[in-house]
């Protein structure tokens, strides 16, 4: 009896959403990243195709890094003060995006205004020639007053910005279509959130195609799993036909790392865990390849070694296109 | 083709005795036709009932048990490709590579310094893949004794030959150990490991895999373990998506057999990664090089998420906890019964020294936020749990200010009313704990 054939078909395919637009396209950048486009579940080459590699980016925070946890401090804090200095630096270390976080513009962080913040943007984007992730303060009120004029200074470079959510959503949708940026909706670990979201961003304009989902993370061992099985359960739907979920993943996974004391522990308080300048990097970079896994084609990370190491990993897995 | 489960109690005694481990005969039947239990895991099922099931009554994918006693590894009987759809079974065992040429002593230490205490679970490096570098099966054969007594663990016994692999088959087979032989088995490894009743490891390619294990089969070998052999990562993952999902969506028995891979990659950090990967998608048993902790732990706790069941949450009893021997003037601290945060804030706690009660508020086994956002962890239910633990009683007048999680600051305001006490918002982290407690509690209290 030969081996049976266990090939599957599938009816829907993963949009492919490109970030960034060259000098052709009406901005500065010097490349553009395209995530998504697969036709079937992760690295399945002999059933499905494989357009295009994952892709990651590396944070850059408006407040810097002085809360980050020192591993990731190590590399970082010379150039943290800097903006600038730290986003030139994320293309030499390996970044495919710069992913400006606006922390600062928090109220509790400084308050930087909204002015500030388009400057801030419009600095970073002066610094590198690599496309651009923006992602507000994560407070509703903040986000309103700082992500338009950002969205304005950016206008022409098809920036990626976050996060539109499910009680918050109109002022950014308006701004990234008013100025044509890609748009990151976020919905809590579930899949009919994210749906209902998406319906929400379609009524008001937003094309499905221009939207990247992220349905919050946790580090590895520090509620990944269940992310992991609603991205998982996302993308068997979207493949299956389902347009409202059809879209690429994104996880800003950098900052959960800095609260697994596996991966943050110092020597003297944890021997039995091992070097901590490997055990951290390392941690970050199993979480990524865990949600590669899953789905998840976008990663947001702190530190530039687990980029590395999540990158030379892709490299070994991910289906040649 | 497919028994019901109806057709299979009628094969059964219907005694109930209870000894499957499910209370009656139909429950059994349900699992059986469920493909969760085979029917021989009923003890008194008879003869002419097993062969009227025949094999349509063995779950596809075969279990396979490596070693004896209490931490014998039972591997494979696996029913589903995602774990949303039910859950997955029986934890893939993490072995660690062994020359019989080592120093035999520090490599055991090795492996049980690879234990770790997680979630309120052990986690470790629980099989050795023991390698006949010397070329000698007589030294293969002592080494694995060695491991089997002083260690408890399972082996898998790699050579290049049947032969080498013979004296420890034979010598040692009430341990069981796992024969792989290099790009095998060969007639002699199948004849071996069939008069011995081991299992072995059917190396190479689907094609190859699919006519040896039938082979073997016909040679009486009845538990095998497939292998891919050293491909690339990508080619391994698919190796073990393709044997799983011929298993379970084709009932295509040659290749229902649960999957060894090793991770390959000479560079330690890649090395660990490609462990992770594989653990997550059905391998069997994964073999790691690497034997420093930075490396295994992140793939040892890979294993234990992706094992979880998905239905059940994993938490803790819903009760005041006592840590350290507290008193009346101890810190009553608040947090949700999900394992993960109690175990976190119980580290933190008895790393602190500080003798404290831990309040596990019923959250249904969610964490802070999202028992906050999903209405379970609000001031009413910590008021609640508060007064049915009475745990205000055994505090002193002064002392009843419960600390609340930092994530949840927003509700300290509205719980104070509800109280009538004080509240004490705590760091964001339980890893703030310590220093809290040991400095700033004494202040609040003073
Ligand atoms: C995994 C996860 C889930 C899992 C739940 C797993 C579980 N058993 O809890 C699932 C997928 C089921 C889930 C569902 C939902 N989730 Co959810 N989820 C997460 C996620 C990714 C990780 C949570 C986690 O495991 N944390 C790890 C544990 C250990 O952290 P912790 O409990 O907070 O404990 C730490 C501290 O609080 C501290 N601590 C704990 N106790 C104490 C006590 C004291 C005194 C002190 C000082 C410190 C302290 O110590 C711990 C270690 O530092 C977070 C995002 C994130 N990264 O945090 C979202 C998140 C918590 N979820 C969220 C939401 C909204 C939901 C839903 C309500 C969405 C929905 N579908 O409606 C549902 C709820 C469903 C329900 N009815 O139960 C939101 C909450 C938003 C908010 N700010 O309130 C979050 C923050 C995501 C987000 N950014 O929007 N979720
Ligand atoms: S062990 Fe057999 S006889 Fe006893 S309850 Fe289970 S199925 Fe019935």
């Amino acid at each position: 009896m030969p081996v049976p054939d266990v090939k599957e078909k599938f009816s829907g395919v993963v949009h492919a959403v490109t970030i960034g637009a060259t000098s052709e396209q009406g901005g500065s950048r010097t490349r553009t990243v395209t995530i998504g486009g697969e036709t079937g579940l992760p690295m399945l080459s002999f059933e499905a195709e494989y357009p295009h590699r994952p892709a990651f980016a590396l944070e850059v925070n408006t407040a810097g890094a002085d809360d980050w946890h020192s591993q990731a401090r190590k590399h970082v804090g010379e150039v943290a003060a800097d903006l600038e200095k730290w986003a030139a630096r994320c293309e030499e270390w390996g970044a495919d995006l710069v992913c400006l976080h606006l922390d600062a513009a928090h109220p509790d962080l400084g308050g930087r205004s909204p002015e500030e913040c388009a400057d801030d943007v419009k600095r970073v984007l002066g610094a590198t020639g690599l496309p651009l992730i923006v992602w507000g303060a994560d407070v509703d009120e903040v986000d309103n007053n700082v992500l338009p004029k950002c969205t304005q200074a950016a206008a022409g470079e098809n920036c990626l910005f976050g996060t539109a959510k499910e009680a918050n959503y109109r002022t950014l949708a308006a701004s990234c279509l008013a100025d044509s940026h890609k748009i990151i909706a976020e919905a809590p670990s579930d899949i009919n959130l994210s749906k209902q979201l998406h319906i929400l961003l379609g009524d008001v304009g937003v094309n499905v195609q221009n939207i990247v989902m992220h349905p919050t993370c946790g580090a590895l061992g520090f509620g990944m799993v269940y992310i992991y099985t609603t991205i998982e359960r996302g993308r068997i739907a979207a493949l299956g036909g389902d347009v409202l979920m059809q879209q690429p993943v994104v996880v800003n996974m950098g900052k959960e790392i800095g609260r697994v004391k596996e991966a943050t522990s110092p020597d003297e308080d944890a021997p039995q865990w091992g070097k901590l300048d490997v055990r951290a990097p390392l941690w970050e970079a199993a979480t990524a390849v865990g949600y590669m896994e899953a789905g998840a084609e976008l990663f947001i990370m702190r530190n530039p070694e687990a980029l590395q190491q999540a990158k030379t990993a892709v490299e070994a897995l991910w289906p040649k296109a | 083709m497919a028994l019901t489960g109806l057709d299979i109690y009628k094969l059964l005694p219907r005694t109930n005795c209870g000894d499957c481990g499910v209370p009656t005969c139909l429950a059994f039947a349900m699992k059986v036709a469920a493909k969760q239990a085979a029917l021989d895991e009923c003890p008194h099922v008879s003869e002419e009932s097993q062969e009227a099931a025949g094999a349509a009554s063995q779950p596809p994918q075969k279990l396979v048990t490596i070693g004896s006693g209490d931490r014998a590894l039972k591997i494979g009987n696996e029913t589903v490709m995602f774990r949303h759809d039910e859950r997955f079974h029986h934890p893939c065992g993490i072995a660690l590579l062994v020359n019989d040429t080592d120093d035999l002593d520090a490599r055991m230490e090795t492996v049980r310094s690879l234990s770790f205490e997680r979630i309120g679970q052990i986690i470790d490096v629980d099989t050795v893949a023991l390698n006949c570098a010397s070329g000698d099966g007589e030294k293969l054969q002592e080494a694995a004794g060695r491991i089997q007594t002083e260690l408890s663990l399972p082996v898998v016994l790699i050579a290049d030959s049947a032969d080498k692999l013979r004296p420890a088959a034979e010598g040692l087979s009430d341990g069981r150990p796992l024969l792989w032989e290099r790009g095998g088995p060969s007639d002699a490894l199948v004849e071996l490991a069939a008069s011995a009743k081991l299992p072995v490891v059917v190396e190479g390619d689907l094609e190859k895999c699919d006519a040896d294990t039938q082979k073997a089969k016909g040679a009486g070998v009845e538990e095998m373990v497939l292998c891919p052999g050293e491909v690339s990562p990508l080619e391994t993952l698919q190796f073990l998506t393709v044997t799983r999902r011929a298993t379970l969506r084709r009932t295509y028995r040659p290749l229902g057999y649960p999957v060894l891979v090793r991770a390959w990659a000479q560079d330690p950090v890649q090395q660990s990664l490609e462990g992770c990967h594989y653990v997550d998608k059905y391998a069997g048993i994964v073999v790691l090089e690497v034997d420093s902790p930075e490396y295994v732990l992140p793939v040892l706790v890979t294993r234990q998420g992706i094992y979880i069941d998905p239905q059940v949450p994993v938490q803790v009893e819903a009760k005041v906890h006592e840590i350290n021997n507290p008193t009346e003037t101890s810190p009553l601290i608040v947090t949700t019964n999900f394992s993960l945060t109690y175990y976190s804030v119980l580290g933190e706690v008895e790393a602190s020294r500080v003798p404290a009660r831990i309040l596990t508020v019923d959250t249904k086994g969610t964490s802070v936020l999202t028992a906050w956002a999903a209405d379970e962890f609000g001031p009413e239910q910590i008021k609640d749990a508060i007064e049915k633990s009475g745990v205000f009683d055994q505090l002193g007048e002064g002392y009843r200010k419960p600390i609340i999680p930092g994530l949840v600051a927003v509700i300290s305001g509205e719980l104070r009313e509800e109280l009538e006490q004080e509240v004490i918002v705590g760091p964001k982290e339980a890893s703030g704990l310590g220093r809290f407690l040991n400095n700033e509690w004494p202040k609040l209290v003073g």
